[in-house]
């Protein structure tokens, strides 16, 4: 029987244009993350219009390389020009580049290059091994349990981003009202409509998310005075040179950042940056020599360059398991299996398992090729930051144009990325975080149902949230994250007044 | 653009409030104790909640002047900067363009002006830019058109669509 299935994944992954998909969409993700300003969500965000005429394998496919890509690709402005090309890569952006002003930048991006590799295919391991399980139990969920897991899901979003925590709900409840908008509700009445047609079916995810990623990261650019960076050095010398001697320098630390990154990505609303700042937070606290920090030491490089990418496929195991996004990556993934008909959630593995094998095989051979094409784009990396910026972002605006429009062959989609993009710019101006918001609006519907569906079960009495023997566990895990920081405040308080006079 | 964020809490204490309002028009449904508006009513009230605390800090950073000077309003350096300003409001005119002239100009003429306008805003020289500007829309045309089957308008061009 799983042979059977294993068979049918590979066959679905090894076919000639799916294989062409990945290629391309590897190639696109090294490009974009290795440009400045081009971050992993909008690549992803760039990738799904294209993504919504493929059928679910190859849409998935590409998207899961693509990021698997950018991120990696990330590190390489990091070390030459110290900027992030991904946030995901902003924890050691300066480590790297210090590396690079002692003449081995080399070394730090052929770390980038082999431990993101291997922090990828821990994730993916973990998620193979995992997911079935957890979907097994998943199945006995009822409305209860879910609504209780959405929250808990929302609840990380807000309290795990290093955001102000009221700035962050507000997002998320912004993203919840949009959420509401139409007459997809369990009463099917409409809903905040303005009388137009066009949100009678709700806001559409995919302009909506090309609005908030890629053209509010176009107008960041254009309004932008930094001038524009020099490249550090020209040379860069054979990157996997020295690095088996570090995977046997450091074996603690990368599987302390490959499993640091999993957790982080599994626990949703915070995604591979989270991951990176806090495995590079981790590696200095127990390194034997924590003073070569900030130096231009590799250790952290290590230990945070598995993390971020061991988070991207930690991610994918709530969304693939749960139907709940880990971060805005995997937010836009989900809208993308929806509009698939491939609803993600534990019955995928009992009625698609052999997509679900394809998305794991996908996972594998997107680290893996990784590798060597991670290996030429270090070696033309040089030119690829010379493309000049001034005549790709137009391009980019234009695609974005077309590429709201392909959605539903309508203007309406122009209209709404202009919305959301202006939208999300003033917010993110305004020190509100974006990703609490497009997880809102791609949980909003669910949580809604779960929520009237178990009022009408248990007839409004509200006590059968927490008596269900499972529902109970997930309703004190959340109380206690939403309550913890109140708590702590509490505590500091408590702690501080007997100083006061 | 930065606010004081009392000024953003009292926009979105509005909200709230609009919402607050509307839901109570929605329908009851007979024989259920939830309707459509519980949901979006829940969050709205919600929503006040967290609006009425920023508006709570915003008047306290404003007495201590501890962000943006205790100022209601702090714009951004691009706004006092000609270019940058110029280019801000190419990129949303452009959009803004696109959904007005595309139906009767055509995605070929429409996507070459967007392109044109956000170079030059870039400061990119008007002898690469038009080349530029022409294949990158022919491209993109036919990748859309005729690979991808999206029915991108012709416009006035209608009688050479091809």
């Amino acid at each position: 029987m799983t042979t059977a299935i294993l068979w049918q994944a590979l066959s679905l992954v090894f076919d000639p244009y799916v294989l062409l998909v990945i290629f391309c969409s590897a190639i696109f993700g090294l490009f974009v993350g290795c440009i400045p300003g081009l971050t992993a969500t909008m690549a992803t965000a760039l990738l799904v219009p294209i993504t919504f005429f493929m059928p679910p394998v190859p849409a998935v496919a590409a998207i899961v390389t693509a990021t698997a890509m950018a991120i990696f690709s990330g590190d390489i402005p990091g070390a030459l020009l110290r900027i992030p090309g991904t946030p995901a890569s902003a924890a050691y952006t300066d480590e790297a580049y210090a590396m690079t002003l002692k003449g081995q930048a080399e070394v730090a991006l052929g770390a980038g290059l082999v431990f993101s590799a291997i922090g990828g295919l821990f994730g993916t391991a973990v998620m193979i091994a995992f997911s079935p399980s957890l979907a097994e139990i998943a199945l006995k969920f009822s409305s209860f349990e879910y609504f209780w897991l959405v929250v808990l899901g929302l609840a990380g979003a807000v309290f795990i981003g290093n955001a102000s925590i009221l700035k962050a709900s507000i997002s998320l409840l912004l993203g919840l009202l949009i959420a509401c908008i139409g007459l997809e509700n369990p009463a099917g009445h409409p809903r905040f409509t303005f009388g137009l047609n066009e949100l009678m079916s709700g806001v559409e995810l995919i302009p909506m998310m090309v609005g908030m990623f890629a053209v509010s990261e176009l107008l960041r650019f254009v309004t932008n005075l930094d001038p524009p960076a020099r490249i550090a050095t020209e040379k860069i010398g054979n990157i996997f040179a020295g690095m088996w001697g570090l995977i046997v320098k450091y074996p603690w630390p990368l599987l302390r950042g490959s499993v640091m990154g999993t957790i982080i990505g599994i626990q949703p609303g915070s995604g591979a940056d989270m991951a990176a700042w806090m495995s590079y937070a981790m590696s200095k606290k127990f390194s034997k020599e924590p003073e070569k920090f900030g130096t231009g030491h590799i250790e952290g490089i290590v230990e945070a360059g598995a993390a971020n990418n061991s988070a991207l496929a930690g991610a994918w195991i709530p969304a693939i398991v749960f139907g709940i996004p880990g971060d805005s990556i995997t937010a836009i993934a989900i809208g993308v299996l929806y509009l698939k008909n491939m609803n993600p959630g534990p019955t995928i593995f009992v009625n698609n398992p052999q997509n679900i094998y394809a998305i794991f095989i996908v996972f594998i051979l997107a680290n893996i090729i990784m590798v060597p094409l991670g290996w030429l784009t270090v070696r033309i990396a040089t030119k690829i930051l010379r493309v000049p910026r001034n005549i790709l972002m137009p391009i980019i605006l234009l695609f974005c144009i077309v590429g709201s429009f392909a959605i539903n062959n309508s203007v309406w989609g122009v209209v709404l990325i202009l919305f959301f993009g202006l939208a999300a710019f003033l917010l993110e101006e305004n020190g509100f975080p974006v990703a609490p918001a497009i997880l809102g609006v791609v949980l909003g519907t669910m949580m809604e149902e779960n929520f009237i569906t178990s009022m009408i079960k248990s007839d409004g009495n509200p006590a059968l949230f927490f008596t269900r023997p499972i529902a109970m566990w997930l309703a004190a895990g959340t109380i206690i994250i939403l309550f913890w920081p109140i708590a702590t405040w509490v505590w500091a308080k408590f702690r501080a007044a007997p100083a006061k006079p | 653009m930065k606010f004081n964020d009392a000024i953003s809490g009292a926009l979105l204490l509005a909200l709230a409030i609009a919402i607050l309002v509307t839901v109570q028009s929605f329908p009851n449904i007979p024989g259920q104790n939830v309707g459509p508006g519980a949901f979006p009513g829940l969050l709205a009230f919600l929503l006040a909640g967290c609006a009425i605390a920023l508006i709570v800090r915003g008047l306290k950073e404003r007495v201590s002047g501890e962000r943006m000077n205790g100022r209601w309003m702090h714009p951004g350096e691009w706004l006092r900067s000609p270019s940058h300003l110029r280019s801000f409001v190419v990129t949303a005119g452009c959009l803004l363009f696109y959904v007005l002239a595309s139906g009767t100009l055509g995605f070929l003429i429409c996507g070459f002006l967007v392109l044109c306008a956000m170079m030059w805003t870039l400061n990119t020289r008007p002898q690469l830019f038009v080349p530029i500007a022409i294949v990158t829309t022919l491209i993109i045309h036919t990748i859309f058109y005729k690979g991808l089957r999206v029915p991108l308008p012709w416009g006035v061009l209608q009688p050479l669509a091809w």
